[in-house]
């Protein structure tokens, strides 16, 4: 790739990703009032990642055994209350030992 | 509630509680380096990128546009639906954001919007403060690029069991932020599984297979929100 498209590429990507970050933080100063609108934003975020996660972590890895030893290490961790890392590294190793294995 | 002044967090807290992302940032975009160099961008080209974007799922797709050479203007649609999210975050956390995020601090905040961040800051139960913010954001933002620069160095010499171990870190992070949240509010259970639910008819039915991802998200993530919002609307001291 020429140096010239990646500053294009890298242009519109970053200044996408700071706009949409930008923009509602900049414009909406008023404390929302509405209990449904409140809510829902409430709900967005563990609703997007949740549908970013599965099916998707299943193919993660390669395997879908390891992928799936991965997966129940890391809810197994996260409902026990291990932060982040911990879940992260853990499952990580989880696939990377099923993978040894099998 | 609607009196916030000064928030109690202070940056060293706010370090303390961004060790962990960044600690856990540094497999994922490791994880980009090797893929971006894969993809014949240079070292400090995948590096540069990490530290200027910032996002996780829009990385990983914005590489493959770049791979397969796509337009501008696909660049910019793909990255706003995958990316689109974070406006909500940012809607959210312009809420809880108390007297010390005026001015040119409010330019600065939605750089580090990122679903970790946000998680951790929206999970407090009180306003979040630019000192708070900064000392957040700092060890993430030098986790995602100090990740993405040793992929890029070391991944080609990293065997593939390794680095396919490491494909799952994004997911497993994901899956650390969901969990506990539903665990401190349960309709979050509700709001999972729904999430899920439409994720796979979208994943499995051939005809809606064809949706891109970054719609798919947007579509499931949308509706189950709206579910839950109309179904268990949250109450103000819980938010």
């Amino acid at each position: 790739m020429s140096l010239g498209s990646y500053f294009a590429y890298l242009l519109v990507m970053a200044g996408v990703a700071y706009l949409v970050r930008a923009i509602p933080f900049l414009a909406i100063r008023k404390k929302i009032q509405n209990r449904f609108i409140n809510s829902f934003m409430f709900y967005i975020p563990y609703a997007v990642l949740s549908a970013m996660t599965f099916p998707a972590i299943f193919e993660s890895t390669g395997s879908t055994l390891s992928a799936a030893a991965g997966t129940v290490l890391a809810v197994i961790l996260a409902l026990c209350g291990q932060n982040l890392l911990v879940v992260a590294l853990a499952s990580c190793a989880a696939v990377f030992l099923t993978g040894l294995i099998f | 509630m609607d009196n916030w002044t000064h928030s109690s967090l202070s940056l060293k807290e706010g370090l303390k509680d961004g060790l962990a992302i960044g600690l856990g940032y540094f497999p994922v975009s490791f994880t980009f380096g090797i893929l971006a160099v894969g993809q014949g961008l240079s070292w400090w080209q995948a590096t540069f990128l990490s530290l200027l974007n910032l996002t996780s799922a829009g990385q990983f797709a914005g590489l493959d546009i770049m791979a397969q050479g796509g337009s501008l203007i696909e660049m910019a649609l793909t990255q706003l639906v995958v990316n689109i999210r974070y406006s909500l975050m940012s809607i959210v956390i312009g809420q809880k954001a108390d007297d010390t995020t005026d001015g040119w601090h409010r330019f600065l905040i939605p750089y580090t919007m990122t679903d970790e961040i946000f998680g951790v800051a929206a999970g407090k139960g009180q306003p979040v403060g630019f000192p708070y913010w900064v000392g957040l954001s700092t060890l993430p933002v030098i986790g995602w690029t100090a990740g993405t620069l040793a992929g890029s160095l070391l991944g080609q010499v990293l065997p593939q069991r390794l680095s396919d171990a490491l494909g799952i870190a994004l997911y497993a992070m994901f899956i650390a932020i969901i969990i506990p949240a539903a665990k401190k509010y349960r309709p979050v259970w509700f709001c999972i599984v729904v999430a899920v639910a439409l994720a796979c008819l979208f994943h499995f039915i051939p005809f809606l297979s064809s949706v891109s991802s970054g719609f798919t998200v947007i579509i499931c993530g949308v509706s189950s929100a709206a579910l839950c919002a109309w179904l268990f609307p949250v109450k103000e001291e819980e938010l």
